[in-house]
């Protein structure tokens, strides 16, 4: 095996093997670290060394791809794992979650020039990231329509809703729902082509085991944004209505009841 | 959803000497519904320390039916820095919850200052790394309130400062924290073939008494530098026949030992993972049978 | 443009609606069905839990090699090349609502 105790070097503290093994696993322009060798005396290690380096650059790239593989798809493999790597050199995890990986990765796509001609890319990611998010929040009971009959009808407008842990809202000005179903069913480039652009906001709610993802109806988004900045019915609908006039308060507050997005009520 | 809390905690289930495998999420559905006689399962508690939904859930079916192994990826035992207080109080929150029959942890470090590399970086065979570990075992075996299993890893440089072997290593850790081992014989073939020493000798030396578990897994074909074949453990394959013959030579010394299968790239069906589990289940009951025989003879 | 008031009635009226809708007296844990939600409340897609399950930690390595490609360089082969747009292929302008 070894046959180097015989070195009268002293013994370099421990810590800085340490930190130089790690700044050179996220740097490829530093040397491979003196202390590491090959299976022997004078073999080389660079290509050993960059196992190490392979492992934590390609692993957490990979570990994104799992995260956003609707935006792995759009781009291709060749790309991402181009355009990947930038971001993770630059922000590498600060947990061993490594379901909490990449929030802002979504970020650093808006602002990476390559895909700048893909704009919709960074709202995607958004999307993705949100159904992780919802994949893994705290699970909870969803509001039980019937407990907004118990409600006197005077104080209906003033209600105020906290939402299940697992709801996420997206909104984008980019078809982002219909470009996400897409990669969901076969041949996504051909559903690809058939879609309008136009502005989509996106609900993703999971009340149990299943996640459900949702293009939302006129005025939509913005109702859901009122209400979870912790408006009253009455003001987050009127909100919704001066954004599109084709609001329907029924089929919205229908459908959050419906998708579980809501898990309680209070009067205001 | 059953009506069972995901966070109530599980009655125990020691891990038998049988077969296991590494649980995957594509394979949550198939072993719910088919019930496969299979010996235990284990999972990477930094998987399984969100918040709640669908990796909690499953979990929680699987381990009410079958006994469970945590085996962490994250703890930087070999850092030489202090183990993260965030990370055990998270580790112990599941040893509570799921009362593991197995825990094991790696010889190898994987964060430094405030960032996790996610990967199972070397430590040198020195004295002063070999101290930082034994406090850093202490440390997490105090913490959780059990023994826990050390993995010896697959190594792909030596470090000039070492003044230890591997074994030498693993024995003073032994010693100093009454801690087990977990002896991957996949890594023993990789590291082996990397570091040009001979794997029977070195399965021959290990610490037999000491093994709570053993690993099984594929690796991938590479090479270094000098154009010599470099192996990396990339659990992507069927276990090598190389590894098969080190594991029936490890079991001659070890006797019939909890086994786990790992494969974690290119996963396979669930058939296709249950017939490699299967194949060192037999090995594990020719094993037991030759034990036997020596032990009534 | 004239502007809808929510009045207490028109809420009232409103909540009726929904909690008068037969599908809504009890909400399925697991969700409710795609068919019946894309017929009032937008377009759902659901499932896709188990084979896309996210990231995870391995203790494996990977004999894929990081080759350290030029994003700056590399061209775009996936599928948002497919999606037409006013201003070509794969790049659109948003449309303000």
């Amino acid at each position: 095996m070894l046959d180097n105790q015989l070195s009268l070097a002293p013994m370099p503290p421990l810590i800085i093997d340490q930190a130089a093994f790690s700044k050179g696993l996220l740097d490829a322009q530093m040397p491979t670290p003196e202390d590491v060798v090959g299976p022997a005396k004078g073999k080389k290690a660079n290509k050993r060394y960059n196992v190490y380096r392979n492992n934590v650059i390609v692993g957490l790239t990979e570990s994104l791809m799992a995260t956003y593989p609707v935006v792995h798809q759009l781009v291709g493999d060749e790309f991402f794992r181009a355009m990947t790597p930038v971001y993770v050199r630059h922000t590498p995890p600060v947990c061993a979650m490594l379901a909490e990986y990449g929030q802002d990765y979504p970020d650093f796509l808006q602002g990476f020039e390559p895909v700048a001609d893909v704009p919709y890319l960074p709202d995607v990611a958004r999307l993705e990231q949100a159904w992780l998010q919802s994949y893994h929040s705290a699970d909870a009971v969803a509001l039980d329509p019937a407990a907004l009959q118990s409600v006197p009808q005077e104080q209906l407008g003033d209600l105020v809703f906290s939402f299940h842990p697992a709801c996420r809202l997206i909104r984008s000005d980019y078809p982002i729902h219909s470009i996400w179903a897409a990669h969901k069913q076969d041949d996504p480039a051909a559903h690809m082509a058939e879609i309008i652009v136009r502005p989509e906001d996106v609900l993703i709610t999971r009340p149990g085991l299943e996640i459900t993802v949702i293009a939302l109806p006129e005025g939509g988004g913005a109702f859901i944004a009122a209400l979870m900045a912790g408006k009253s019915l009455a003001d987050a609908a009127q909100e919704a209505a001066d954004h599109n006039p084709a609001f329907d308060l029924a089929q919205n507050l229908g459908g959050l009841l419906e998708t579980g997005a809501l898990h309680s009520l209070n009067v205001a | 959803m059953t009506s069972n809390n995901p966070m109530s905690v599980l009655a125990p289930k020691p891990i038998p000497a049988r077969a296991g495998v590494g649980l995957k999420a594509e394979h949550y559905q198939t072993i719910l519904e088919t019930n496969p006689d299979i010996g235990w399962f284990e999972v990477h508690p930094e998987n399984y320390m969100g918040a709640g939904g669908p990796p909690l859930h499953y979990l929680r079916e699987i381990a009410e039916r079958y006994p469970l192994s945590l085996h962490g990826v994250a703890a930087s035992i070999g850092a030489d820095q202090p183990l993260r207080q965030d990370h055990i109080d998270r580790l112990k929150d599941l040893n509570t919850r799921y009362k593991p029959g197995l825990f094991s942890e790696h010889l190898a470090w994987s964060s430094h200052d405030e960032l996790f590399f996610n990967d199972l970086l070397p430590v040198p065979y020195r004295e002063d790394s070999l101290e930082r570990v034994i406090e850093h075992v202490d440390q997490l075996q105090s913490h959780l309130g059990r023994q826990i299993l050390i993995e010896n890893p697959s190594v792909y440089v030596a470090f000039a400062s070492s003044t230890m072997t591997e074994i030498a290593f693993l024995e003073k850790l032994v010693e100093k924290t009454q801690c087990g081992l977990l002896l991957d014989v996949n890594n023993v073939y990789v590291s082996a073939t990397n570091q040009n020493y001979d794997p029977v000798a070195y399965l021959d030396a290990f610490p037999i008494e000491h093994v709570g578990e053993i690993h099984l897994a594929g690796f991938a074909r590479d090479e270094d530098d000098e154009g010599e074949i470099l192996l990396i453990d990339s659990h992507d394959a069927h276990v090598a026949d190389a590894v098969w013959d080190l594991f029936d030579h490890a079991l001659v010394r070890s006797g019939p030992v909890p086994t786990l299968v790992e494969w974690d790239a290119n996963i396979p069906t669930w058939d296709v993972l249950f017939a490699e589990a299967m194949r060192a289940e037999d090995k594990l009951k020719a094993a037991a049978k030759h034990q036997e025989i020596r032990h009534a003879g | 443009m004239s502007k809808k008031s929510f009045s207490a009635a028109v809420i009232a009226g409103a909540v009726a609606t929904v909690v008068s809708a037969g599908a809504l007296t009890t909400v399925s844990t697991t969700g409710a069905h795609a068919a019946e939600m894309e017929k009032c409340y937008g377009v759902a897609l659901k499932g896709e839990n188990d084979c896309a399950a996210g990231p995870g930690t391995t203790c494996k390595g990977t004999s894929t090699v990081d080759y350290q490609g030029n994003a700056w360089k590399l061209v775009k082969k996936g599928t948002c090349t497919t999606m037409k747009t006013p201003n070509g292929m794969g790049s659109l302008e948003p449309i303000k609502s």
